[in-house]
């Protein structure tokens, strides 16, 4: 986009007041820690899961070697079964197309399924500048849409509220005087709503799951029927796909429909599974079209090793297992895809000049728990170390003084001289030993300044004893 | 066996007492440990930190030092882990494939401590005395790097006199992560401080894993708050006997 974006926040700076939120803690610490027990328990029961996995990785990789390949032959198979193909570089050229085919049908409102490609290219504000409203219909969408927020999750957009706090949104955004906690009634009361608007709607707007080559056939995979409605009532459908959904052969659903409903919701079964392709007279739509997005993914399969990350198919199970996510938050990853993934994902696709955006990969105790549960397999933590290579040989390129004089900096230089030769590593070793007096009591150094107070706020440490190891091992020797 | 001891830099200059308990294990079960002078660091927190350029020397100088060695092992599982899952990726960066093929010939002899004797020596019983309440954090690195498995606590179920108690949640990040302790100090702190409040709930006088480096950051937390737990290695509780 050529539009100056602002500068994003560091996460580190953004986690700050996450971390103190104690509802917030405790709702997302309850939600991952449930869905996580749960997916452990459907995915143990599974005897060819690892199978799966390695299906589930050898599809994706394959797809993204051929890509251009798949992509001209859904164009082509979806064209022949009566839809409209609409290729789009960025985000900016995406929401033109859809804010130009939504004014075409002369309508002020729209109603979309859940979709974070459409959170990525923020086609709700691009649609509210040309007078259109976006009307979000998935349950946890609404809720963050009436509560003007934005989601902290990519399948359990609302996970950051309780129902307390969404009882509360909905007795004054939907004019509900009498309304209890309990999710039916909740559930009821957005249903109401909802249903209303549906049966009203002539464009309906959608993200996609999958898309299938040889066929055309186009996936939204749901949990409540929203999206079924979304795709099927309305007369004009748009859906919106990142280019990297696209699967080869209809047989491979039989790898990720196994994969994705175990590890996103933890169930069995996914219960709402919509299949369109293109258009069937006198059923469902009459006009479709899918924009097939880029914003940046080309750049991403153009690195051999971050390529891996388009192999994502949005389960979230990487957020739930993830322990800096379970206690930031979504929110503090500032972007429509939070956790793991996007700790990855996000760099790649945006570029990492802003400083914001380049502190994500470090938002990671490279702990590993994201690989583990990965349904493609996708090597997160190898993925974050890469993209902090990127970052350091881009600040020594063009950081200039600034980031020479950075603590951190100065450190791995002088750290990595004094470890190429063991002289020297050991003349460091006692340098370090002399130097801790003026910090160390009984052994124990308590408060250091500057870089490393940041240890010493809440940790103490240990000091460098008399004797390090291979002094005592050449007294040993003598 | 012979064994090459590959102390790591940490453990060399922080914790030389994990050292000398791995010389005297080793020696107690009939081996001969050799130290090579030259050894200083394997690279892993320039790695991790973004610092690639700079891990090349490091491993050439790990290779140099190892080359030939017939075992060679680490009270580290991340070192460890380091020297066998990206070793082969910073030759690929250096562009050298002598260097390639020797990462790949001898990062096969390269062993975490418990690994080692479980599953190379065939030892579990190392004849170790230890009468403490103990709970076992099993390290990140260790449990999905290295896929130690149950190693450290079949060795841990045969020292006679240790009380092993489950540690609830163990498979959570202590919040350690290397530099990620230093720059997301805050979220370091909320997933340690959980990882203490587990440790406590066992009732547990020693907290044991297979890295110092995680010990650390678990033992800075515990004595911090005067909470009477120690962090003891798990070499160190292995070579204490009678």
């Amino acid at each position: 986009m050529s539009k100056k974006v602002e500068q994003t926040p560091t996460f580190e700076d953004s986690a700050k007041a996450y971390l103190d939120n104690t509802q917030l803690r405790r709702n997302i610490g309850h939600a991952t820690h449930t869905i996580r027990d749960k997916r452990k328990d459907v995915v143990d029961e599974l005897p060819d899961w690892e199978a799966l996995r390695e299906a589930g990785d050898a599809i994706k990789t394959q797809t993204m070697r051929h890509l251009d390949k798949y992509l001209l032959q859904l164009e082509e198979s979806i064209q022949e079964a009566g839809g409209q193909v609409h290729w789009a570089r960025d985000a900016e050229e995406a929401n033109q197309i859809i804010t130009g085919l939504v004014k075409d049908k002369k309508v002020n409102e729209a109603v979309k399924v859940k979709s974070i490609t459409t959170d990525e290219i923020g086609l709700n504000k691009a649609l509210a500048e040309e007078g259109i409203q976006a009307l979000e219909t998935d349950l946890a969408e609404l809720i963050v849409q009436l509560a003007g927020d934005e989601p902290s999750h990519i399948l359990v957009p609302a996970i950051h509220k309780n129902r307390a706090e969404i009882r509360e949104l909905f007795k004054e955004k939907l004019n509900k005087n009498e309304l209890s906690d309990r999710p039916e009634d909740l559930a009821e009361a957005a249903r109401l709503y909802l249903r209303k608007k549906f049966l009203n709607a002539k464009v309906g707007i959608s993200g996609a799951n999958f898309a299938v080559a040889e066929t055309g056939t186009v996936a939204v995979v749901e949990s409540e029927g929203n999206g079924r409605m979304c795709t099927t009532l309305p007369d004009t459908l748009i859906t919106v796909m990142g280019i990297e959904k696209v699967i080869p052969r209809w047989r491979d659903f039989e790898v990720f429909m196994q994969l994705l409903p175990r590890s996103s919701t933890a169930e069995r079964m996914n219960p709402y599974n919509s299949f369109w392709t293109g258009v069937t007279e006198g059923d469902g739509p009459q006009e479709f079209h899918i924009v097939l997005l880029d914003n940046g993914r080309t750049k991403v399969l153009a690195d051999e090793m971050g390529r891996q990350t388009l192999n994502c198919i949005r389960c979230s199970a990487c957020l739930n297992v993830c322990p800096v996510y379970e206690r930031t938050g979504g929110h503090a990853y500032n972007s429509v895809y939070p956790g793991p993934i996007g700790a990855i994902l996000t760099p790649q696709l945006k570029g990492l000049e802003d400083e914001g955006v380049a502190s994500l990969p470090y938002a990671s105790s490279l702990c590993g728990a994201c690989y583990e549960v990965c349904p493609v397999k996708i090597n997160i933590p190898e993925v974050l170390v890469h993209l902090r290579g990127k970052i350091v040989d881009e600040k020594k390129r063009n950081g200039g003084l600034k980031s020479k004089f950075e603590p951190e900096h100065i450190g791995m230089k002088l750290l990595s001289r004094a470890f190429a030769n063991s002289k020297r590593y050991e003349r460091a070793q006692k340098i370090a030993r002399s130097g801790q007096k003026l910090f160390t009591d009984e052994g124990v150094i308590s408060k250091l300044p500057g870089y490393l107070s940041k240890w010493t706020n809440t940790r103490d440490l240990k000091a460098i004893p008399d004797q390090t190891f291979r002094e005592w091992w050449r007294q040993r020797n003598e | 066996m012979q064994i090459s001891l590959f102390i790591t830099c940490f453990n060399d200059t922080l914790f030389p007492e994990t050292g000398r308990a791995m010389v005297h294990l080793l020696e107690r079960l009939g081996h001969t440990v050799t130290f090579p002078m030259e050894q200083t660091c394997c690279g892993q927190m320039h790695y991790n930190t973004g610092y690639q350029e700079e891990t090349i020397p490091l491993v050439r100088k790990f290779v140099d030092v190892f080359e030939g060695a017939e075992a060679i092992v680490a009270p580290s599982a991340s070192c460890v882990g380091m020297v066998k899952e990206f070793y082969p990726k910073v030759a690929e960066r250096a562009d050298d494939k002598v260097l390639a093929e020797k990462v790949d010939e001898l990062i096969q002899r390269v062993f975490e401590l418990s690994q080692f004797l479980v599953e190379e020596l065939g030892v579990e019983d190392v004849g170790a005395y230890y009468p403490h309440r103990v709970t076992y954090h099993p390290t990140c690195h260790s449990l999905r790097m290295l896929d130690v498995g149950d190693a450290p606590l079949r060795l841990l179920r045969n020292v006679r006199g240790l009380e092993l108690v489950e540690l609830p949640d163990y498979e959570q990040c202590c919040g350690f992560g290397g530099t990620f302790a230093v720059k997301n100090a805050e979220t370091s702190t909320a997933m340690l401080s959980d990882k203490m409040c587990n440790i406590k709930s066992t009732g547990a006088e020693v907290c044991t894993a297979a890295d110092n480096s995680c010990l650390m950051h678990i033992g800075g937390g515990l004595q911090r708050q005067s909470s009477g737990v120690d962090a003891v290695h798990l070499a160190e509780i292995l070579a204490s006997t009678e």
